[in-house]
């Protein structure tokens, strides 16, 4: 009846029993406060059920920063752990325990954290920054994000219900397979991620149509802003790669559930291929990352410069350039595996290759703020902070990229030391960037700018006192994933300062967090009263803050690049429509929630083997989406006399 | 393209279908096709998984032994006629022939279930001999690739069901359309992935 | 219900497709589909021509497909369509033909002492 699922799997030891409280403790908290204040219609109403970009970007942002918390849980875990561990002492997770750790901590902050910033951002801004009213397939956009929160919901159900992967974030046979992980960690992670990678791939085509399709009027794609330009690559990256996973995903659950020999150690399997193949993935997956992060920053720096961004040709090619290349470098991951040098050679040029495009945009970033009127606020801080890190990173990984420095750095710490340097430099502090860049747009105020600073610090340099000891250990021969070196090495002392550098980046967090209240609190003085606090220079600028659901009024053709500045210039306020149209927008839906919650119930049931649940929930699936793609009725018209009151204000 | 209507009178009706200016179904058209994309990288995954594995027999049969090509090739052929068939529902959506579509969507029909039918038969006489996807990596990696196309034509052989249940209850209008389209980039695009397994894995698998 | 007057579901970007189209497709899969049936049947080249053969043919019956089937090409305005399928063939020949690049490679680790031996002094006069 309930397949492998027993009472057991509620047993958990003290320091697991602490996380599950907590959460547990956490939601209880959540229900209360949402039924205290009487808002169970309000959130079925306005968030579970929109189909607005707007609100789902900032759902998955809100989602995201809370497994941030839960994936730096787990670092400080980590580092607290090999602070502690040295000669005699074992510190205080057991090897079991320590390895569900750190493949919780990359799972979570790659697939959760990272990817759920980084759809948040751009569900928010590029329907705006385009110009356009919405995205090409607003169901569907929904309908990933649920799917996200079922991959997030599933994943940290693992905590509670049983156990997770022990096998690192990307879990390489044969460790993963029956034989040797036969409990249902895999199969957690496997499914998490499944379900997840779907919402993620259907983003990518929707993204990927929108740009190309829905763009204002005028606005060829060379006017196109570098964010736009930078999400376009990051969706063709997005439709190109994440189907190899979801393919790697499917031949492992064959081989624990059907008994297949895809990459098992016997009968014909080649566990070889996995790594090939999740790293043919994995890698264009970092750069799915990293590219909207650099377009994040084309628009801070410009704007907080004051100055047109340099080279913007360039601009356009170097993304193109790192588009194309982030196919032909995926076995730098695996130098040691054994392809010999021919291979070896090939993979390490290509990917010294690619490092040149993005020396390209670092320079270009620069000569935006030579001579330009420099504004030091938050975002711009998040920049220089991003151009010091990501260049010793940078650099770290072209070292990396000689296959015999590889042979000898290979998951060592150093290794580990250069993708957190790029991952937090790069990824995290280009998404924090755009969080506090365009919070005003759409909350309608700005949040406190002296605590952002202090957050920012804490950050950079808790990050340099977390990695820097790292980047040494690494050299020195320390391997990842260990819950204990030996003493004689005579490391402990590093490890201790690393584990410092952590506690420097969770309180850089907690100011964060700070910020939020403080900004909320404060928010009648800081008010954004002409939808243009930082005095931009793109479209999304172009609308009052909080932005209206259909976004523009009017749709003014453009004429040129920086099409919102070049507005101003010429005395045009974009703000204020010439004449009203009725507007025709999607409806409000639960069907991508219901879906979402019926593969949560799918997953969960593949799991723990309740087979006739898998079936019966599936059927439903099949059910759900059948009905909702034979619906004829799925938009409204906003009449013309309605979106004038939203535009003067006089409804919200 | 825009989502704002024309200066004309647009009629909101509560329960019924909104009539809009436009039929450009550009976007959706589009839309899918990236999708089709991405199902096409997902098989070249699966094709390249095979390949790799495609002497790991653990001792078992290989293709030599195992495929019967002249059945293949039937399969093959029901399917080119049925990709073919398929383009006729298109024609006479074009011309609005009703009835003519409901006929080319059911001979489609039939002749993808023949197609399921004779994959179940070979697959069924497999793993009656022992020689399931458990038997070897080349058993898997040949059953996973060739059953995912299957689930394809399945998920095909359902939506041929749906659109046939809309056309006879709703009528050719527009969003029917539009689904009709979608449903033939999706029954070629089969056909397509189709010719591949068919040369690669059968013809050369075949081969000693 | 009642049939509306709507035109049929392309954009007005792509021209009508055509009965031609269909049977010259057909008719050229068809040939294309027993020309590589009859090459492996009977055995007519070599192994390595048989390959060629055969992969030679499965290409143009998908570039067949593509023109007559799915009217690639015939979009006006931007050609996205083509752009993405050329890209998408780009990585799938990536994938695979990498994957079996690297897989086959796969033995620098398995060398027995003799193999390592030869492959040192084999460095050393470089």
């Amino acid at each position: 009846m309930f397949g492998r699922l027993t009472l057991d799997a509620f047993k958990h030891d003290f320091i697991v029993m602490g996380g599950v409280a907590t959460m547990i403790l956490g939601l209880l908290g959540l229900i209360a406060l949402i039924t205290y204040l009487k808002r169970w219609r309000w959130l079925w109403k306005e968030w579970i059920t929109t189909v607005d970009p707007k609100k789902i970007g900032v759902m998955y942002i809100i989602v995201a920063l809370v497994m941030l918390l839960r994936g730096g849980a787990d670092a400080l875990m980590m580092r607290t752990q090999q602070a502690l561990s040295s000669g005699a002492s074992h510190g205080f997770l057991n090897s079991d325990h320590f390895q569900q750790v750190f493949t919780a901590h990359g799972s979570m902050m790659i697939f959760f954290v990272a990817m759920g910033l980084m759809f948040g951002i751009i569900n928010i801004v590029i329907p705006l920054q385009i110009g356009a009213r919405d995205v090409a397939f607003p169901f569907l956009n929904a309908t990933s994000f649920w799917l996200f929160v079922s991959g997030v919901v599933l994943m940290n159900a693992s905590l509670i219900i049983g156990e997770f992967a022990a096998t690192g974030w990307l879990a390489y046979p044969p460790l993963s397979e029956l034989a040797y992980s036969p409990g249902v960690g895999v199969d957690y992670w496997i499914w998490s991620l499944q379900i997840a990678g779907v919402g993620s791939l259907l983003s990518g085509v929707n993204f990927f149509t929108t740009i190309l399709k829905m763009r204002r009027k005028g606005m060829t794609l060379m006017k196109m802003p570098l964010f736009s330009w930078s999400v376009l690559n990051a969706m063709i990256l997005v439709i190109f790669a994440f189907p190899i996973l979801t393919a790697t995903l499917a031949l492992l659950a064959l081989d624990r559930t059907m008994g297949t020999h895809f990459f098992t150690s016997d009968g014909g399997g080649n566990a070889m291929m996995y790594v090939n193949l999740i790293w043919a993935w994995g890698h264009p997956e970092v750069y799915i990352l990293i590219l909207p992060a650099f377009g994040i920053f084309s628009e801070v720096v410009a704007t907080f410069s004051r100055k047109r961004l340099f080279g913007y040709t360039s601009m356009v090619v170097a993304l193109g350039a790192i588009t194309l290349l982030s196919f032909s470098v995926w076995l730098h991951h695996f130098f040691t595996m054994g392809a010999g040098a021919d291979v070896n050679a090939f993979f390490g040029i290509t990917t010294m290759i690619i490092s040149i495009p993005t020396g390209v945009k670092v320079f270009n970033w620069l000569f935006t703020m030579y001579k330009g009127r420099i504004v030091l606020k938050t975002p711009m801080l998040w920049f220089l902070g991003f151009v010091v890190t990501f260049t010793i990173g940078g650099v770290a990984g072209v070292l990396l990229s000689v296959p015999p420095a590889d042979f000898q750095l290979h998951n060592s710490l150093f290794l580990v030391a250069h993708f957190h340097t790029m991952i937090i430099g790069g990824v995290v502090f280009g998404y924090f960037a755009g969080i506090t860049y365009w919070f005003p747009k759409i909350f309608g105020f700005k949040l406190n700018e002296r605590i952002g600073k202090y957050a920012f610090w804490c950050w950079l340099v808790g990050f340099c006192v977390a990695f820097i000891p790292l980047y040494a250990l690494g050299l020195m021969g320390a391997t990842r994933r260990l819950d204990h070196y030996d003493a004689s090495l005579g490391w402990q002392w590093l490890f201790i300062v690393a584990a410092v550098g952590v506690v420097i980046i969770m309180l850089g967090i907690a100011l964060q967090i700070l910020q939020f209240i403080v900004s909320f609190f404060e928010r009648k003085w800081n008010r954004d009263l002409t939808g243009d606090p930082w005095n931009a220079r793109t479209l999304e600028w172009a609308t009052r803050s909080p932005v209206p659901h259909y976004n523009f009024a009017e749709l003014t053709p453009v004429t040129s690049r920086d099409a919102f500045w070049e507005a101003k210039q010429q005395g045009i306020d974009l703000h204020k429509p010439a004449k009203f149209t009725d507007i025709q927008m999607p409806k409000n839906t639960p069907m991508g929630f219901i879906i979402a919650m019926l593969t949560l119930i799918a997953g969960f049931s593949v799991v723990w083997h309740i087979w006739w649940l898998v079936i019966v929930a599936f059927v439903a699936i099949v059910t759900t989406i059948i009905i909702r793609l034979s619906d004829d009725n799925t938009e409204y018209i906003l009449p013309a006399k309605d979106v004038e009151k939203f535009e003067s204000g006089q409804i919200a | 393209m825009s989502m704002e209507l024309t200066d004309k009178p647009v009629i909101t009706q509560k329960d019924r279908y909104v009539k809009t200016q436009e039929t450009d179904h550009s976007k959706t058209l589009f839309g899918f096709w990236a999708y089709l994309m991405t199902d096409c990288v997902l098989f070249a995954s699966l094709f390249a998984v095979f390949a790799v594995l495609r002497n790991n027999t653990n001792g078992g049969p290989g293709g030599s032994e195992l495929f019967d090509l002249p059945f293949v090739l039937t399969e093959t052929i029901i399917l080119l006629i049925s990709s073919f068939v398929c383009g006729m529902v298109l024609l006479a959506a074009q011309r609005r022939a009703r009835n003519y579509v409901l006929a080319a969507l059911a001979i489609v029909f039939l002749l993808g279930l023949a197609f399921i039918a004779l994959e179940l038969t070979e697959f069924t006489h497999l793993v009656h001999e022992g020689n399931s996807w458990r038997r070897s990596g080349f058993l898997s990696a040949f059953f996973t690739l060739v059953g995912t196309h299957g689930l394809h034509i399945t998920v095909g052989l359902l939506w041929i069901m749906v659109m046939m249940a809309q056309i006879m209850r709703k009528g050719l209008i527009d969003p029917v359309l539009r689904r009709l389209s979608l449903f033939a980039m999706f029954w070629h695009f089969l056909d397509v992935v189709w010719i591949f397994i068919f040369s690669l894995v059968y013809l050369l698998g075949s081969m000693q | 219900m009642s049939e509306k007057t709507e035109k049929l579901p392309q954009s007005a970007s792509e021209s009508r497709v055509k009965l031609s189209s269909y049977i010259a497709g057909f008719t050229l899969s068809l040939a294309l589909t027993l020309a590589a049936y009859v090459i492996v049947s009977q055995n007519a080249y070599g192994k390595k021509g048989i390959i060629v053969a055969v992969a030679t043919l499965a290409i143009t019956q998908f570039i067949v497909q593509m023109l007559f089937f799915m009217h690639l090409g015939h979009e006006s305005g931007p050609r996205w369509k083509l752009l993405a399928l050329i890209f998408m063939t780009g990585v799938v020949f990536i994938i695979v033909v990498g994957s079996l690049w690297i897989m086959d490679h796969l033995d620098y680790n398995m060398m027995s002492p003799k193999d390592m031996q030869e492959y040192m002094d084999s460095q050393d006069s470089l």
